[in-house]
């Protein structure tokens, strides 16, 4: 017992004592940030460290917020070099980052994703316009007998939101409020959709905050359902339920086309030429940032830049576009490679 | 009771007879009301294990076909143009799995269907070859067959998780593809062999070459972490509390202190690690140290707990033995009172560990709910473990994922099993009873 006893001790001691030493340098690189990004970055880095010469960088799955919150936490080996985001850097963050040193982030905008709304194959097709998804989803709308009062939304089938569509009770499965895919859809499908009312287009030039609440609060009535940050799960319910619709990340709907279909907005369906193109609205594009002052001192941050925006990855017919990574335009793509070439830094934040 | 005293031959009073009466007529309303008790007991334990079985036939159904990975035999030719010497692991591989894709369906053309060709072999197939190539440089030049992982989207397809019956356009198998999988298969070229990579690589985001052996290292090195400290200090604080500390106020505050961390929610430990782990000692992010001893603390209360009342349940009269000849009191507790509490004090610890072992939400905030491709080494080398693997796979959009995220389940609870059986074997094999 007393030999175990010194034994353990000893043990812990030489660990305590092993960890300052090591903690002091790095040689793989350390990538945080979005979920969406994840999926992309991960197969980068995977080629990057099969094809020998570096470590495999190392990607934690942390959400935009939380990746900008390490990134921007300081210089050194024990802070993150790269943090994927599933949109552009706030202001806010970017403030935070120049108060802790990180003065010198290049920006990387890698390509789109598209946010989709699907059903089951079982269920006929949809067509939404956004003005029919911000009727069916917000908490308060323009009354519909006229005026400009905001009255709690009365609508529960979806033929009572549109005559055009089936009479089948409004139920849509959708990211959590800490999903950065919520974000994006409130911004891109309600927004869009409020604005196409007159009172609320007003609303939005008088009270931007207001405007921001009318869009922005989805309805707690059974309409719109959290239905967590696992998008498999939100498939495999659209495929028990065929009255429901789900929302999601656009490589979902291109796993899963044998058993689910997204639904049109505003005309067009959302396929890979569609969003690549820009004519199906809800499509965002997605980042990177990469902190100047560890280029250099972290081994292969710019060869990991470059295996990024080469062609052959995130090209027209790259890997990327295989995991569903939409590609930028030709041009955009050969301008941010340029840029990240040279490592430009970003002067502010939008 | 002096009632009956008075009477030996109470059965014959009038009064007791009555009394007889009443307890005859209530008695099969008693065994009824017993029979219902012990029917829901029953049902109980028949529902609870209804749903265990429930649990593993879906796991199962779901994943043991990922055990066995679909494969395309191919005659490589080694060609030497392709392959220099001095280059060997920059060569492009791909290019020589494709001569051969050619070679096997000379009628493919256009850019399209040979891509659609090209797809029945997994992306990482090449790996696989370079590595053929580095071990034997041998083969340069000759023509050999070898087997080769298809693609996901192959293997779904050919263990049956695409219906062809679709429209070509709804499923991610083309009618090409099934035409030369049917081939392949008639030639005796396609056969489901067992996946090894599945338990020697680590993490990828191709599934065909996903692992779990990366996880089960880094759980081994944390739970290594969480062993080496959490059993001395468990046992040390139970046998303090209990043998040595004064009984008082204070004493009661620590064991109601002690009792509330066991039920506090793991996540609060990962936040109390990134504060005092990262941010104060500066310890690596993602290593399976930090992770370990995040997991110490949660498992320490547990550990506590189960050495107290292991302690507790040894007999006084052992103690005040030892002190009757003569020991001392630190004698008496290493020599008799400890050896006899041990294997309670064991049982409690693999539990512990297993909990452990099962736990995930900790960990993301200390940075090991990672994409982790190289396998650790050590205590301070990056590092992702089972439960977390299984959370990120559950999260990927690659359809092949999902019967891997079944099959990754299946090896926890085989671990979890084991433990479980390791700690009632203990408790069975040196329990005392007094």
């Amino acid at each position: 017992m007393k030999r175990l006893t010194v034994v353990s001790l000893a043990l812990v001691f030489c660990l305590a004592a092993v960890i300052p030493a090591r903690a002091q340098q790095r040689d793989a690189i350390s990538i945080v940030g979005s979920s969406t990004v994840y999926p992309f970055a991960t197969v980068v880095a995977e080629r990057f460290g099969k094809a020998g010469g570096f470590k495999t960088p190392k990607i934690e799955s942390t959400g935009t917020g939380g990746g900008f919150k390490l990134f921007c936490a300081g210089v050194g080996v024990q802070h993150p070099d790269i943090s994927n985001a599933s949109r552009a850097i706030k202001a806010s963050e970017f403030e935070t980052c120049q108060k802790n040193g990180v003065t010198e982030i290049v920006e990387v905008k890698i390509g789109f994703d598209g946010i989709v709304l699907a059903n089951s194959k079982k269920a006929p097709p949809l067509s939404f316009t956004s003005k029919d998804i911000f009727l069916a989803l917000a908490k308060e709308v323009p009354d519909p007998k006229g005026g400009e009062a905001l009255v709690a939304n009365p609508y529960k089938t979806w033929k009572e939101v549109n005559p055009a569509l089936p009479d089948v009770k409004i139920e849509v499965l959708g990211p959590p409020p800490t999903s950065g895919t919520r974000d994006a859809f409130l911004e891109l499908a309600m927004e869009r959709g409020a604005l196409a009312f007159e009172s609320l287009k007003k609303l939005s030039k008088e009270d931007a905050k207001k405007f921001q609440k009318v869009f922005a609060s989805l309805r707690e009535d059974g309409g719109w359902v959290d239905a967590g940050e696992n998008d498999n799960l939100i498939v495999q319910k659209l495929v028990a339920n065929p009255n429901a619709v789900g929302i999601f990340g656009f490589s979902f709907l291109d796993q899963n086309t044998d058993k689910i279909q997204g639904a049109k907005v505003d005309g067009h369906v959302p396929s890979f030429e569609n969003i690549a193109d820009g004519k199906y609205p809800l499509s965002r594009p997605l980042f990177f940032y990469v902190k100047k002052a560890h280029v250099g001192v972290i081994p292969g941050i710019q060869e990991y830049l470059a295996e990024f925006t080469s062609e052959k990855a995130w090209g027209k017919d790259g890997y990327l576009s295989e995991k569903g990574l939409i590609p930028l335009p030709e041009a955009e793509r050969k301008k941010v490679a340029e840029n990240v070439k040279n490592l430009v830094v970003l002067k502010e934040a939008k | 009771m002096s009632k009956t005293q008075g009477h030996p031959r109470a059965g014959k009073t009038p009064e007791n007879s009555r009394t007889i009466a009443v307890v005859r007529a209530s008695l099969p309303r008693r065994y009824r009301s017993e029979r219902r008790f012990r029917l829901l007991g029953l049902a109980a334990v028949v529902l609870s294990l209804g749903f265990l079985a429930l649990m593993f036939a879906s796991l199962l159904a779901n994943g043991v076909s990922a055990f066995r990975q679909t494969e395309i035999r191919l005659p490589v030719h080694f060609d030497p143009e392709v392959l220099h010497a001095e280059a060997l692991a920059q060569a492009d591989y791909g290019q020589l799995i494709r001569a051969s894709l050619g070679r096997l369906f000379p009628d493919v053309e256009g850019r399209r269907e040979r891509r659609e060709l090209a797809a029945l072999v997994s992306s990482a197939a090449v790996y696989d070859l370079r590595d053929l190539v580095m071990r034997d440089p041998g083969v340069i030049g000759q023509t050999r067959e070898v087997w080769l992982k298809a693609g996901a989207d192959i293997d779904m397809a050919v263990k049956g998780h695409f219906r062809r019956d679709l429209p070509e356009a709804e499923r991610r198998v083309s009618d090409r593809q099934f035409a030369w999988l049917e081939r392949l298969a008639a030639e005796g070229r396609l056969e489901k062999r067992f996946n090894r990579t599945f338990f020697t690589a680590g993490d990828s985001r191709e599934p065909e070459q996903a692992g779990i052996w990366g996880a089960v290292s880094g759980s081994f090195f944390t739970l290594a972490v969480t062993l080496m400290l959490s059993f001395p200090i468990g046992v040390a604080a139970a046998v303090y509390l209990e043998e040595f500390a004064r009984k008082g106020r204070i004493t009661d505050l620590i064991e109601v202190n002690i009792n509330n961390l066991a039920a506090v929610p793991s996540i609060v430990f990962g936040l109390l690690g990134l504060a005092v782990f990262l941010n104060f000692l500066h310890l690596p992010r993602s290593a399976p140290l930090v992770g370990g001893l995040v997991l110490t603390l949660m498992t320490l209360p547990t550990i506590i707990i189960a050495g107290r009342s292991a302690l507790k349940s040894v007999p006084p009269s052992i103690r005040e033995a030892a002190l009757g000849v003569g020991a001392s009191r630190m004698q008496t507790v290493l020599h008799h009172v400890l050896p006899l509490a041990l294997p309670g004090m064991l049982t409690g610890t693999i539990i512990g560990m297993a909990r452990a072992l099962g736990e995930s939400a900790p960990l993301l905030m200390i940075g090991m709910v990672a994409f982790i491709v190289e396998i650790p080494k050590g205590f301070t080398d990056p590092a992702t473990v089972l439960p977390v693997q299984i959370y990120l796979w559950a999260d990927s959009p690659e359809r092949a994922f999902v019967e891997r995220t079944s099959a990754a389940i299946l090896v926890l609870l085989a671990f979890l099993v084991v433990m479980n059986a390791g700690a009632i074997w203990l408790r069975k094999r040196f329990e005392r009873r007094w």
